[in-house]
């Protein structure tokens, strides 16, 4: 039973992880039915970003644990956000807008030129920038005292503090989405487009400004994800976005893509699913090697048996 | 106060609108007639910025508008009500007013001017925090017309308000229309009852496949025999 509940905790700090970065993918594609597979990058960028952050500070690797807390670790979530959102807007104003009435497979093709592209730029010129490490190998995260290393001990189970960062940051960023979407006169616009675009236009809706909300916002949740990434996994690198993108696109497309309370959902599921099968699957199909192969097998379950997720995205009935 | 000069319009690559000149003048009712694939929903859609012009000139009350955003153009005042009233279907009522008020900034006007499309329409008072999806036809159109209101605007642009409804529903409707103009509104009716849009309007346009045919003052085309024997079924 402990073991359920480590594993319990281990999958809803690994889910939350892919609910952030699932956000980006369906915010997205529910306004431009674009699938940004450069979204993954972004989220690299903004733990890069809190690395650049923590450089300009001066390295401070003997700040106190609250301090760490209270001004160390939200100062560099912003400089990651301020990072990926910069990214974000760069690439949907180059490389998506230029494309917008073209088929839809140009995007497509766009966004993995634009993947392959981020990642060889931070590979190839983040340690160009003086005193920056070299990123063509993995880079080890600053440490953040109170969080990085740290655990507690509930009953027999192990919580490590990365994983109540991870697991709050999905909390408030949900919070603050519903609050947007539901809240705000850019939230409204936003669900007004991605229902139908022309009539949002006719209602003085600046759909472009619209799009770039959209962007926008899930680039700073992906940061706050790249930022959880590096203090769970300790290191941080250029290719971190692969397969924690595909991840999230997965989790994306199991909670219903285009509909925001299904990426959280479908993130947590995922992760879930991966950490009970590492544990409770006997034999060598429960080995870490096989966690992958579990996750998309649920993934093609789910596409064969309820094709537009698990909650149902609102299928757009556009004449 | 509304110009158009030979506007020619693309649809994909066909000239939906081959070159039309027409004018809307402050206060009137303006008719614009014609079967499917005449042009009519095209002309509306370029005018609220939607499709851009292959030539010609659009002014509106002494202003360029051709090649102004569509977002641009419901801030000089004019709005529509598009074809198949295309509401937020999910949404509520009152989302979908709060929606075509999206350009405004006066919260306190925004306000009376839903309570004035609620005394217009009761039924969407009555009913506002449920799903627009919900309502009948007719309710629907309403609402269309209520949201497109909601702008404020000099110039309300209906596409087909009839289409789908029952003869008393469109008297409805058309009543309406003829007490927005009482309050000072200018419209543009696009229809294919040219009975129910010609008793009401000052001037009507007739289009057949992308070209004005003809036009003259709404009576006189009620009256015309071309007009007649294609739109109002006599022999």
């Amino acid at each position: 039973m402990e073991l359920f509940f480590q594993q319990l905790i281990n999958g809803l700090s690994l889910g939350s992880l892919y609910a952030l970065i699932a956000v980006g993918y369906t915010v997205v594609y529910g306004i431009v039915q674009l699938i940004n597979f450069a979204h993954g990058e972004i989220f690299m960028i903004g733990a890069f970003g809190a690395y650049a952050t923590w450089m300009v500070l001066g390295q401070p690797t003997d700040w106190s644990a609250p301090l760490s807390i209270l001004v160390l670790l939200p100062v560099m979530i912003i400089g990651g956000i301020i990072a990926s959102v910069t990214v974000a807007l760069l690439t949907e104003r180059l490389a998506y807008r230029p494309l917008r009435n073209a088929p839809r497979l140009a995007p497509l093709i766009s966004a993995i030129g634009v993947s392959v592209f981020l990642q060889e730029f931070v590979r190839l010129f983040y340690g160009r920038i003086p005193g920056f490490p070299d990123a063509k190998s993995a880079i080890p995260f600053p440490v953040v005292h109170g969080i990085s290393g740290e655990i507690i001990q509930l009953g027999g189970v192990t919580i490590q503090m990365s994983a109540v960062f991870t697991v709050g940051a999905l909390v408030v960023c949900t919070v603050f989405l519903w609050f947007f979407v539901n809240r705000t006169k850019t939230g409204r616009a936003m669900v007004a487009t991605s229902q139908d675009p022309d009539t949002a236009r006719l209602m003085g809706i600046n759909v472009d400004r619209v799009i770039m909300a959209a962007f926008a916002v899930g680039a700073g949740l992906a940061a706050i994800a790249g930022v959880a990434h590096g203090l769970s996994y300790g290191n941080i690198g250029f290719r971190m976005g692969f397969l924690a993108g595909l991840k999230a696109f997965t989790a994306a497309v199991l909670g219903g893509i285009g509909n925001i309370n299904g990426a959280v959902v479908g993130g947590l599921v995922l992760g879930v699913t991966e950490a009970m099968a590492t544990t409770f699957i006997p034999g060598q199909f429960g080995s870490s090697a096989w966690k992958d192969v579990w996750a998309f097998v649920l993934l093609i379950l789910v596409l064969v048996f309820r094709p537009q997720g698990l909650l149902g995205a609102k299928v757009v009935d556009r004449a | 106060m509304l110009e158009v000069k030979d506007m020619v319009v693309a649809y994909g690559r066909v000239n939906a609108v081959k070159g039309i000149s027409f004018s809307v003048e402050k206060g009137q009712i303006v008719t614009m007639l014609g079967t499917n694939g005449a042009g009519k929903s095209t002309t509306l859609r370029a005018l609220s910025g939607l499709l851009p012009l292959v030539s010609g000139e659009i002014w509106f009350e002494g202003q360029r508008l051709d090649g102004v955003p569509a977002h641009k153009i419901v801030e000089r005042g004019i709005a529509q009500s598009p074809e198949g009233r295309r509401l937020f279907r999910q949404m509520s009522v009152e989302d979908n007013l709060k929606l075509g008020a999206f350009s405004r900034k006066d919260a306190s006007g925004v306000k009376s001017d839903m309570d004035r499309v609620y005394d217009l329409f009761p039924v969407l008072g009555e009913r506002r925090s449920e799903a627009a999806g919900l309502f009948s036809g007719g309710e629907q159109q309403m609402l269309a017309i209520g949201r497109a209101m909601m702008s404020r605007p000099t110039l309300l642009m209906l596409d087909e308000p009839s289409m789908g409804l029952s003869p008393i529903m469109t008297q409805t409707i058309m009543r309406t229309i003829r007490e927005l103009q009482a309050d000072g509104v200018t419209i543009l009716l696009v229809e294919q009852n040219a009975q129910a849009a010609l008793s009401l309007a000052d001037r009507g346009y007739v289009l057949e496949v992308g070209h004005i045919m003809f036009s003259d003052t709404g009576r006189n085309l009620l009256g015309d025999d071309r007009v007649r024997r294609t739109y109002l079924g006599a022999d």
